[in-house]
């Protein structure tokens, strides 16, 4: 397992260009070096998804090389692809390698998004292993002379079943070449993560698999424990020089002039870059980029004061004239039966900015030809977008531009990587040379793009019986795509905007109830979404995009903490209110599996007569998302004096279908438990009128070690008979209500607003 | 610029660097060791640990000058005759990381723990790790790879 699937080294490819590795047909049989900068050159030719020698290669060793617009950036995705390749093909795993996300070798498969990189993005890679493993089985028949249904593959030996000296490997018949499987044989649908391809042959029954739902461990794992991994940052091309951003003084502060007198000074210095507000500078090395990059002064107008105070962010965002507005929602009439109902209950939620933060800032390698091939190397997680985006910016048709996928540190949705790649494009072509960008801690965590902030007014009935008549829902939310969440136009990136070139292309992206929390059924339900207008169009630092799972963790921490006050209001057991009033049989499953596993004890929130200045409560949460089933169950302490919350235990039960790799499955999971429990009672981007002061790690609040509860149990509900689903981010759906709901089990105090901080909890139970 | 002799994973090389520059972009920029990353530059994440002398250190914040004339070990530098340390065959076993990119702090504080503290309660572990960051959330896979490498550790001891 020592192959390196995202950054394959300059021998290899060496060796791939020396003709060892064979192609199926005759064209292309080699790839350009993923580490080499591309001096001139003319347009590269798109793979075509039709063609099988565009996903797959075998070479004379056996060894199959599979392309793929998919990536890997943290979840064990490039493992499970692995998994499911080997599978149709009869191949041992460790034979498999994977060539990732690179535009100039790999299909436009959207890159990574939404959860789907199994569920949507493995059906092509699974019908292009079945396709081929037929195509080599007739070929090893003529070869043989066996017919095809006495033959079988064991690990890429094709041998006849009443004769095993009769064999021939996968690798000789590709040497051989294979006729039949060059050309356009393959049936495209869809595009981006929907894209499809299909042969006719079919692929393997599930209950026959015996590498798929394997913990085969993953692929990334042991290179990168040993110190044999590549990431972006390690990325080096010749002549590459260094480059550091220096951003204006606030939102809205414009280029007046610049003294780098200083900055000249330092060894190794190269250039200062100015093009109207976006500065930059050039070194030989990454100290003196960023050396020159302090010592540079320069004179910005006064910044714009865009912003509200920190405190009235969510009076603002309920008094704001909406962007948009869309209904997901509408069943009886909620306005009548609510006036009429017994009991009325009313909540409101606010949940902040979030920070992407990734741990390490954006980096990426540009190195740009005017009149050539420009190449760029970044971990952001849609190549294929960022390909049209540079070819946009720099104003040369997109198939002048190749994006290299490396992965960097996490992502998370579109964390600012595509920005930093961005300065790395303008710099490289400011130097002449390539650049490699890495951001410093302040440009990623404050002028990174966030996670929207969102609020939510709900209000329900009960009838004279104590059932749930009515609920209304408004949610109202800065957009999930104010920045694109498809990077495919030059003014989605800062640098770009900071040069003049205008953000076209955002769109609104609401926090909705059914698709972001769970579709709970009630007889009168209406449920409205609503965008709120970004406060600033132009390099803002609170502009707002998807952080994983966009607008999900928010509305499933206010529909989620809603149910509970309706299940207090009616004197119903939380569980029990959630099973009564959601019709989906798995959602369903998952809640009671949690509940199994926890030993739910069957009462009415909150805990009555608890003494003492720590008390504790246990709390739960449904998460849905596209077709997977959360259930999670936390276990709280209080201390009712200084409002400290302590995650004792989490329980989380999960079902995404058939499960690939289980022990890859469970390892995201408790990850996506941790961070989503940090956000839940740390994470807040802080701001002034003019800057996001959230500018580090002690200004941004993430988990820690001291965080993580002791007892984290996980329980997987596998189901074979189902296609795979999602399991990126649906586990980070109801970690907030489960501990919010926890915490008034606890004490009666329902805390409303994110992060559950000391303050903000204190602010509760003062009310309580 | 000045020229400085810094003992890197058992070899002895000289390098021709600014005082001031952090040990970091000496060990990554200078001599291509990309192990130790580049996380916030503030000494808040750990990232960019080393051990030096055995202690976990943050090389974004320390002058190369000051690593002068002491043992400096990086991950890449870990495992003896080409096989892994103990710390991170359990880390490897426990497949502890999503991304991956914090993992030179975590490993490597565990290992300056370990060789201090052998049988580390639950306590010592997060007293060692709080002032590190996983942004991806794997504590939990790595706190049971610190209690597995104490075990496979002391059954060798």
């Amino acid at each position: 397992m020592a192959m390196r699937k995202s950054g394959l080294s300059r021998r290899d490819f060496v060796r791939d260009a020396g003709g060892l590795l064979i192609g199926f047909s005759l064209v292309d049989t080699a790839v350009v070096p993923r580490l080499f900068a591309q001096a001139g050159g003319g347009p590269l030719a798109a793979p075509s998804p039709k063609r099988l020698d565009a996903w797959l290669r075998i070479g004379s060793d056996g060894g199959v090389r599979v392309f793929t617009g998919k990536l890997e950036i943290g979840m064990g995705v490039d493992t499970a692809l692995t998994q499911i390749v080997a599978e149709e093909l009869d191949l041992a795993p460790g034979r498999v390698t994977l060539v990732l996300g690179d535009t100039g070798s790999t299909t436009d498969q959207g890159g990574v998004g939404g959860s789907t990189s199994i569920s949507l993005g493995s059906r092509p890679l699974r019908n292009v292993a079945a396709t081929a493993r037929a195509a080599l089985v007739q070929l090893a028949s003529r070869r043989l002379g066996v017919p095809v249904d006495q033959l079988q593959v064991a690990d890429g030996i094709v041998s006849a079943k009443n004769d095993p000296t009769k064999r021939v490997s996968y690798g000789e018949l590709a040497s051989a070449g294979l006729d039949d499987a060059a050309g356009d044989v393959l049936k495209v649908s869809g595009a981006g993560f929907a894209l499809n391809v299909e042969g006719t042959a079919k692929t393997k029954d599930p209950k026959t698999y015996t590498v798929v739902g394997t913990s085969l461990p993953r692929v990334d794992m042991a290179p990168k424990i040993l110190g044999q991994f590549e990431y972006i940052t390690d990325v080096r091309v010749p002549g590459m020089l260094h480059g550091r951003v220096v951003r204006p003084a606030g939102v809205g502060a414009t280029f007046v002039s610049l003294d780098d007198t200083e900055a000249r000074k330092i060894a190794g210095y190269v250039k200062t870059v100015v093009e109207k507000d976006f500065v930059g500078v050039v070194a030989e090395t990454e100290w003196a980029a960023i050396k020159a990059s302090k010592a540079i002064t320069v004179t910005w107008t006064a910044p714009v004061q865009a912003f509200p105070e920190q405190k009235d962010l969510y009076a603002h965002m309920r008094s704001a004239a909406p962007k948009a507005t869309r209904e997901t929602a509408k069943v009886g009439d909620v306005a009548a039966t609510i006036a009429r109902g017994a009991k009325k209950i009313d909540a409101r939620y606010d949940v902040p900015f979030q920070s992407h933060a990734t741990m390490g800032p954006g980096c990426a390698v540009a190195d740009v030809h005017m009149d050539g091939v420009t190449t760029v190397w970044s971990g952001g997680q849609k190549p294929h977008a960022l390909q049209k985006g540079f070819a946009q910016l720099l104003g040369v048709p997109a198939n002048m531009v190749r994006v290299v996928w490396m992965q960097d540190a996490g992502s998370y949705g579109r964390p600012g990587f595509e920005d930093a790649a961005a300065d790395a494009v303008l710099l490289s072509k400011a130097a002449g040379k390539p650049v490699r960008v890495q951001w410093m801690r302040a440009d990623m965590t404050a002028w990174g793009t966030k996670g929207p902030a969102c609020v939510f007014d709900l209000s329900a009935s009960l009838d004279a019986a104590g059932n749930v008549s009515a609920v209304q829902f408004t949610s109202r939310a800065f957009s999930g795509g104010e920045i694109m969440y498809l990077p495919d136009t030059a003014g989605n990136y800062l640098g770009a905007q900071l040069t003049g070139v205008k953000n076209t292309s955002g769109v609104d992206e609401f926090a909705e109830w059914g698709g972001a929390a769970p579709p709970y059924t009630f007889p009168n339900l209406l449920a409205v979404a609503h965008v709120v207008p970004g406060f600033h169009d132009v390099a803002s630092p609170l502009r707002s995009t998807h952080l994983r799972d966009p607008e999900g963790p928010a509305t499933s921490f206010a529909v989620e903490s809603f149910i509970d006050e309706l299940a207090a209001a009616a004197g119903v057991d939380p569980l029990e209110l959630r099973l009564k009033h959601i019709d989906e049989p798995r959602a369903k499953n998952a809640l009671t599996v949690a509940a199994e596993k926890f030993g739910w004890d069957k009462r009415v929130s909150p805990k009555r007569n608890a003494t003492g200045d720590v008390v504790t409560g246990r709390g739960i949460a449904l998460g849905t998302r596209n077709g997977t089933y959360v259930g999670t169950i936390a276990e709280v302490q209080v201390n009712r004096k200084t409002g400290e919350v302590k995650i004792t235990r989490l329980v989380c039960s999960h079902d995404c279908g058939l499960i690939i790799n289980p022990d890859a499955l469970k390892s995201t999971i408790a990850a996506n438990l941790v961070q989503s429990l940090g956000r839940t009672t740390k994470e807040e981007v802080l701001f002034d009128r003019s800057n996001v002061t959230s500018v580090d790690w002690s200004t941004y609040r993430v988990a820690r070690a001291s965080d993580v509860p002791p007892v984290v149990d996980i329980v997987l509900i596998n189901r074979p008979d189902l296609p795979p689903g999602g399991a990126g981010e649906p586990s980070s759906r109801p970690t907030a209500a489960a501990i919010a709901n926890a915490v008034f089990d606890a004490t009666g105090a329902r805390v409303r607003k994110i992060p559950l901080t000391p303050e903000n909890v204190k602010a509760a139970l003062a009310t309580a | 610029m000045a020229r400085t002799a810094l003992k890197i994973n058992g070899r002895q090389h000289v390098v021709d660097v600014d005082p001031d520059c952090p040990l970091l972009y000496v060990l990554r920029d200078t001599l291509a060791l990309n192990n130790p990353r580049f996380g916030c530059g503030l000494g808040q994440c750990g990232a960019c640990t080393v051990l030096i002398d055995n202690r976990a250190i943050r090389s974004c914040t320390l002058p190369a000058s000051r690593a002068v004339g002491r043992e400096i070990v990086t991950i890449e530098g870990l495992a003896t005759a080409g096989r892994p340390h103990p710390v991170q065959r359990a880390f490897i076993d426990e497949q502890a990381f999503q991304c991956g990119y914090c993992l030179n702090g975590w490993v490597l504080t565990a290992k300056a723990l370990l060789d201090k503290t052998p049988q580390p309660t639950e306590r010592q572990v997060v007293s060692a790790c709080q002032s590190l960051i996983c942004r991806c959330g794997s504590h939990t896979r790595i706190f049971a790879a610190i209690q597995r490498a104490s075990k496979d550790m002391s059954k060798r001891a």
